[in-house]
């Protein structure tokens, strides 16, 4: 296509705070099924990081 | 995806987000919106059940589980048992009667009795979150409804991929969270789209995956009775399903099941003749006491007629794979906290599915242009 040099990095780059998320949330999801008390506050932090996203891009980001 | 995508291949993503969204949109949107109240159905049922019930004999012997059968025949004449199930923070036995051994859902009655006199403990009338469960899982048409449910749901998770697909281009130029706001509405709205939509990405497959899994309980039930029951029911051929007054007692199963796995905990009893079990046999299923096995539960099952011991039988990996989807579909297995999230996720998806239908709508009507940008992926050309 168009001559990007770096086409792997940019969509790296894209994908990079998204797939943080998506980490986050299946740690969550996991966390608590496997366990109780420490492993349910791990769910609440990994779930709660892809709403905290949101929160932090209404936020700052809006422009 | 080393390269960057091809106009041709844009377009073939694009359409794929744009069908499978365009179908699914209206279902999902109503189960998003009757999955928020259900999700807290504990605490909304609680709140409303406001006699506070309490035993007739709070330190008087549990009467035996015989006994509560035949207390719950008593009160539903001409009816079969098909499942008895037990509180576990109060002494009642709850049975679930039907006219015949494989009534439908419909058709079946569910009534809790004190475990100490045998009396019949009222049941909180929640009929509106009957309503919405029942509309959530087949909306009332049964099993075709429920397996067009989860037709919807592969729907949604190919509206997803192609959504992680279509969200690199759109993105090539901006950094992860802009939203620009002070353009055109369109763009703002298709900014929050693509945002709501990449945060949740993981979260939504869970649900939508789960879901689907759900969906495909009855046939999964029935292939494990086909599958993993069938060689306890060789014996039988031609033996009618044992009536209440054939059935021996009720206790002598449970006490045996739970000898065969004193590491589990007795969680119901399915009656002969229903999806749970065979025509022949009690099934008596046991839980494990770890948060992941307190989800998997196992059958002994025991001849009802005889009262001898079959087997304890663990379930096979489709069954499992159901039973986990419960928890991981419902958010109900890690405290309000993980509830409250799931809500608010919940209404995150419905902007999502909101704001997608109106990138639609506002494509096929182009409102007049007050910021000149031509369409392409970086400015906002819709898929």
């Amino acid at each position: 296509m168009n001559s990007a040099p770096r086409p792997a990095r940019r969509l790296r780059h894209i994908f990079a705070v998204p797939l943080l998320i998506a980490l986050a949330s299946l740690i969550g999801l996991m966390a608590a099924l496997l366990g109780d008390g420490p492993m349910d506050w791990l769910s609440w932090l990994g779930l709660g990081l892809p709403v905290a996203a949101v929160a932090w891009a209404m936020g700052t980001r809006r422009r | 995806m080393r390269q960057p995508m091809s106009q041709r291949s844009l377009r073939l993503w694009s359409a794929i987000h744009k069908w499978t969204s365009l179908i699914c949109t209206a279902f999902i949107l109503m189960l998003c919106l009757t999955g928020l109240p259900l999700i807290f159905h504990d605490e909304i049922e609680a709140a409303f059940d406001t006699d506070h019930w309490q035993p007739a004999h709070p330190d008087g012997p549990m009467l035996s589980l015989d006994r509560m059968l035949r207390a719950a025949l008593d009160n539903r004449p001409g009816e079969v048992p098909l499942f008895m199930s037990f509180d576990t923070e109060r002494p009642v036995v709850n049975v679930t009667t039907g006219p015949t051994p494989d009534a439908p859902g419909g058709a079946m009655h569910f009534a809790s009795f004190d475990r100490t006199s045998g009396d019949l403990v009222p049941g909180h009338q929640d009929g509106v979150m009957e309503f919405l469960l029942q509309l959530h899982t087949d909306m009332f048409l049964g099993l075709p409804g429920m397996l067009f449910l989860g037709f919807m749901g592969v729907l949604l998770i190919a509206a997803i991929v192609s959504g992680v697909v279509l969200y690199a281009p759109f993105m090539r130029k901006l950094d992860f969270g802009t939203v620009r706001v002070k353009r055109s509405r369109r763009l703002k709205w298709l900014d929050y789209h693509n945002l709501l939509g990449i945060v949740t990405v993981a979260w939504l497959t869970v649900v939508g995956l789960t879901g689907v899994v759900n969906t495909l309980a009855t046939p999964i039930l029935d292939t494990w009775k086909n599958q993993s029951l069938a060689d306890l029911t060789a014996g039988y051929q031609g033996a009618a399903v044992p009536t209440p007054a054939e059935m021996a007692s009720l206790d002598a199963a449970v006490a045996q099941a739970e000898q065969a796995a004193p590491d589990q905990t007795l969680q119901f009893v399915a009656f002969p003749g229903g999806g749970w079990s065979t025509d022949f046999h009690y099934a008596v299923f046991l839980h494990g006491n770890t948060p992941l096995t307190s989800h998997i539960i196992t059958p002994a099952l025991v001849d009802a007629r005889t009262g001898q011991f079959a087997a304890l039988r663990e379930m096979p990996w489709y069954n499992k794979t159901l039973a986990l989807s419960g928890p991981l579909h419902f958010g109900d297995y890690g405290g309000l906290p993980l509830k409250i999230l799931w809500a608010v996720l919940d209404v995150i998806t419905i902007v999502v599915l909101i704001s997608g239908l109106y990138l639609w709508l506002a494509r096929r009507q182009p409102a007049p242009r007050t910021t000149a940008a031509p369409a392409s992926p970086q400015t906002g050309g819709a898929p």
